[in-house]
């Protein structure tokens, strides 16, 4: 959640929630929350566990991006 | 008895001399309908307790609809941490356990309106120019 939150005060259009899985189990069961943490990305894209800033940040632009997913030229 | 103890207030309020602007947490609550809430906002109030930077702001989800709409909190028990700029970070749920860490980490790099990321990553966060929404699953243990 650490990176989450430094990324939504880097940038006004990124926000962060930190959810307590089992307060929620709805939400948790509709996001298929089966460990944590389990960073849900825009409602689709999905970061299992935790990662180092470099990685974190460039799985979350990937998600947002779908021009440069399923192997598009670059 | 508070949930927070002695030695635990004193270690806590330490760390809280780092703030420089004021944090408010704003709080959405409905206590009757949630066991958690009433543990969440006695939590809460314990901590704005031990800074003078820090204010807490407590509204009825139900009731208060001008201020869930205002704040953008979406369930309850819900607190958004912001100082005079909104950055759009909210914890749902008791933060307790570890992530009672990650609630003091928020309100200290609110309050110092400083991610600390490194160069690299706050030029690619700066290049974002769509709405990215990041919800992390976590639990207390």
């Amino acid at each position: 959640m650490r990176l989450a939150q430094c990324f939504a005060i880097e940038n006004d259009l990124i926000h962060a929630d930190a959810i307590e899985a089992s307060e929620f189990p709805d939400l948790s069961a509709r996001y298929h929350v089966y460990a944590v943490p389990r960073t849900v990305i825009n409602g689709e894209g999905f970061i299992e566990g935790s990662l180092p800033e470099d990685f974190f940040l460039d799985a979350v632009l990937k998600a947002v991006s779908p021009e440069t997913q399923d192997g598009e030229a670059l | 008895m508070g949930l927070i103890g002695d030695e635990d207030a004193v270690e806590i309020r330490e760390r809280l001399k780092e703030m420089v602007d004021p944090v408010r947490l704003i709080h959405f609550t409905q206590e009757l309908n949630l066991e958690y809430g009433r543990e969440a906002k006695q939590l809460l109030e314990e901590v704005a307790s031990l800074s003078e930077k820090l204010t807490l702001e407590v509204y009825n989800f139900l009731l208060d609809k001008e201020k869930v709409a205002e704040y953008g909190v979406d369930k309850v028990p819900g607190t958004a941490i912001r100082n005079s700029k909104d950055y759009g970070i909210k914890f749902y749920g008791i933060p307790a356990g570890y992530e009672f860490s990650t609630l003091l980490d928020a309100i200290l790099d609110v309050s110092k309106g400083d991610s600390g990321l490194k160069p690299e990553s706050r030029e690619k966060l700066a290049a974002v120019t769509q709405p990215i929404h990041l919800e992390v699953f976590v639990t207390p243990t």
